[in-house]
């Protein structure tokens, strides 16, 4: 072993003052760092990855955790990430895996965009006295409306117009599968999104018996290793979603390891119990963007054109004449998910290196579509690190019509953003099929928690838009007026179409 | 029986599916589709146990995430029959293009003559009832049951002096069995392919197959049934297990 052990990532210690001994921390930890030898709790720090369960369960708040506890050599290029990955590899010869999103510390361009208030001459809204519209309406509007009187003298649409989900409020719970999370978390989100006028997807993991309940409230994916899709999934869903990229891992495919699928998974899926779940990278139906079409097609006509079908890519550099082809291409949504999107597992290299970010995936492909006149074919989905309201609103201003949460969402069901999902051992009951560890997740404290997080936002967004004079929802859409720059560079400004801060 | 018979000539497949749809919703038993040009989605997400004749060269996607019915086929298919397909049955008498069969669930799709690029890729099974079968009686061509996860391909190679001459055979397969007339060469089969012996037992599980496929198309099943078969299968259950190392 000349490379032994790297040093552990977090020290965990014990304030024996004021621990109890209640044996909590043992009983939480499902990472196996506390255990009891004679009247002492002993810790092993090296198996922490600092989920935080013990913390938060502690009743003296006796429990210490430190990052890094040891300092290599200072060096700007060869930190400890960079040396640790190299030993990894050195060990291994393999392809380095890691959970949730893009962990490197690169500038987040939502947080250098300000976002634009009233002072004097125009007043701002009050959303307590006035009714703030946050009504959203996801799929394809007509581009003219054609009406007939009848004979009695009222006044009939002519138009036929194409299926759209109506949302309450434009946040909407991104796709995370059933497999890769509990069947408590996706119990919690249906509630939560039932209760608060929106939708959530189901990701490539079918749809569980238990969630038939809020089928009009989810979306059923479509993805290329086609888990779970059969003619009875695709009419319980309220729309569709061929996915074809994820921000976290653009340009390859999914798999979910057989260790995660159980007799629930294996069902719900619908493949055999224990074996590797591989969704390859391409779908390999589709070759070309006429493939596309033909899916989407096949979608609408197998469901007999009742239910708007959404097309799911990652924001890559030609994301915006990608999204025009998909504008073309009968699809009613495009869900652009950008560079910082979670993952229950990618490969390292993918989650921070490939892809770009969601602000200028969304400001391109809006102009792109206004540009060529099919804005109005298509409605814009932004995902990928939507952290806050105030990102809300800001990717509503640069031209999406609704956003996805998916991580947001975790964190309010408990998770703390470690980044073991792939493990098998969350022991908030997130990412795991460990029936002890599903139970610690009670589906209505979750849905509570879920529908708590997108009421508040709801709440903070009605403010923003009353603060800048706007009561409808459709009048910040894409209204980069209300948006500046702060310390961006011209280069992103003009890609943005922001203005400078003072400007 | 129950028969509907629909001129699709000059039909766009929407009000040719819908005519489909409001006939079996009518109890028919049997659909006669004559004139068909290029349709693409015909039975697709179709429930049922109603039959469909198509006179014709029917487009992509036949039988698209169908459920029950059958449907012959009196010409060729295009891209992708029996795609995601969940039980019933497709019988071409002709060829088909790529990806024939992609990703099917359960049923049988037979076709008479040859197959494009994919056929059978990232079939799957389920349980013992839900196992797809795809039969050609000709050859086909690369990354046959690429990604394989379950069901059976068998490629009987009728009137070619080897069934398999492509590349690429069942790269990345994981489940499932592809059987192959006569030999195979090695270098053929894809990563992750491993060849089996072909034994009396298995000709026994698949002689109903050879025996229905060659009654649909009027061969003589005695002609296949003997041991000459290559038998093609994962050499591992867990293609991708040894790729990956965790951060």
């Amino acid at each position: 072993m000349t490379l032994g052990s790297v040093p552990p990532k977090f020290k965990v210690s014990i304030d024996r003052d004021e621990c109890m001994d209640c044996g909590r921390c043992i009983e939480n930890c499902s990472y196996g760092v506390y255990r009891r030898e004679g009247d002492r709790i002993l810790v092993e720090s090296r198996k922490c990855t600092a989920c935080l369960r013990c913390v938060a369960m502690c009743p003296r708040d006796a429990i210490t955790l430190t990052e890094k506890p040891i300092d290599y050599r200072s060096h700007p290029l060869w930190t400890r990430e960079v040396r640790e990955d190299i030993i990894n590899q050195a060990r291994s010869g393999k392809i380095i895996l890691s959970g949730m999103g893009n962990a490197r510390d690169l500038p987040v361009i939502y947080d250098r965009l300000l976002l634009d208030a009233c002072q004097v001459t125009n007043p701002s809204i009050d959303p307590l006295r006035e009714p703030m519209e946050l009504r959203t309406y996801i799929g394809k509007k007509p581009s003219k409306l054609k009406f007939k009187k009848t004979e009695s003298g009222d006044v009939e649409l002519e138009t036929k117009l194409a299926p759209n989900l109506k949302l309450d409020t434009p946040i909407m719970i991104g796709h995370m599968s059933f497999g890769a999370i509990s069947l408590n978390s996706h119990l919690s989100m249906a509630r939560a999104v039932k209760e608060t006028g929106t939708f959530m997807g189901t990701g490539e993991g079918g749809l569980h018996k238990a969630l038939y309940p809020y089928q009009d409230r989810m979306i059923v994916q479509v993805a290329s290793g086609r888990f779970g899709v059969n003619i009875d999934y695709l009419e319980r869903g309220a729309a569709i979603e061929i996915k074809i990229g994820q921000g976290a891992k653009p340009g390859i495919g999914g798999h979910l390891p057989g260790e995660k699928v159980n007799e629930e998974v294996s069902r719900t899926r619908m493949i055999p119990l224990g074996s590797d779940a591989i969704s390859p990278a391409p779908h390999h139906d589709i070759y070309s963007i006429e493939d596309l079409v033909q899916l989407i097609r096949s979608l609408k006509e197998a469901t007999e054109w009742k239910k708007p079908v959404f097309v799911k890519i990652a924001a890559v550099h030609n994301v915006a004449p990608i999204a025009a082809g998909i504008a073309r291409s009968s699809a009613d949504a495009v869900v652009i998910d950008g560079f910082r999107g979670g993952t229950g597992a990618a490969p390292k290299v993918f989650r921070d290196h490939v892809g770009i970010p969601i602000e200028v995936a969304i400001a391109s492909v809006d102009q792109k579509l206004r540009e060529q006149g099919v804005r109005n074919e298509i409605s814009i989905i932004a995902s990928g690190g939507i952290r806050s309201s105030a990102d809300l609103a800001k990717s509503i201003a640069l031209g999406a019509d609704a956003v996805y949460i998916g991580t947001a969402a975790l964190v309010a069901m408990g998770c703390r953003v470690c980044g073991n999902c792939y493990r098998n051992l969350c022991p908030w009951g997130i990412a795991t099929q460990e029936p002890h560890l599903m139970d610690r997740l009670d589906p209505e404290r979750g849905a509570f928690q879920v529908a708590n997080l997108i009421k508040g936002w709801t709440l903070e967004l009605s403010e923003l838009m009353g603060a800048a004079g706007i009561n409808s929802i459709e009048s910040l859409r894409g209204n980069r007026d209300r948006l500046r720059g702060y310390m961006l560079d011209e280069g992103m400004l003009k890609i943005l179409d922001v203005l400078q801060a003072g400007a | 029986m129950k028969t509907v018979r629909i001129d699709a000539k000059g039909m766009h497949y929407t009000p040719l599916n819908q005519k489909i749809r409001a006939a079996v919703a009518d109890g028919a038993e049997e659909i006669i589709l004559d004139n068909v040009l290029g349709q693409r989605f015909i039975g697709d997400g179709l429930r049922g146990n109603v039959r469909i004749v198509i006179n014709g060269v029917p487009g992509g996607d036949l039988g698209m995430f169908m459920s029950g019915p059958t449907c012959i086929i009196n010409g060729n298919a295009e891209h992708a029959p029996g795609n995601t397909m969940d039980s019933g049955m497709l019988v071409i008498h002709g060829s088909a293009g790529d990806a024939a069969a992609h990703s099917m669930r359960g049923g049988k799709v037979f076709i008479k003559c040859n197959i494009g690029y994919r056929g059978g890729i990232h079939m799957k099974q389920y349980d013992v009832e839900a196992r797809p079968v795809l039969v050609v009686g000709g050859t086909a061509h690369s990354f046959l049951g690429e990604y394989m996860a379950g069901g059976l391909v068998l490629v009987l190679g009728i009137g070619k002096d080897k069934a398999m001459t492509d590349r690429g055979i069942g790269s990345g397969i994981h489940g499932g069995e592809i059987i192959i007339r006569g030999e195979v060469d090695d270098y053929l089969l894809g990563i992750g392919a491993k060849k089996f012996k072909f034994t009396e037992s298995d000709l026994e599980r698949i002689a109903p197959i050879i025996k229905s496929f060659c009654e649909h198309f009027g061969y003589d099943p005695a002609k296949f049934l003997d041991t000459s078969y290559t038998k093609i299968g994962p050499a591992s259950s867990r293609p991708f297990a040894s790729k990956y190392v965790w951060e």
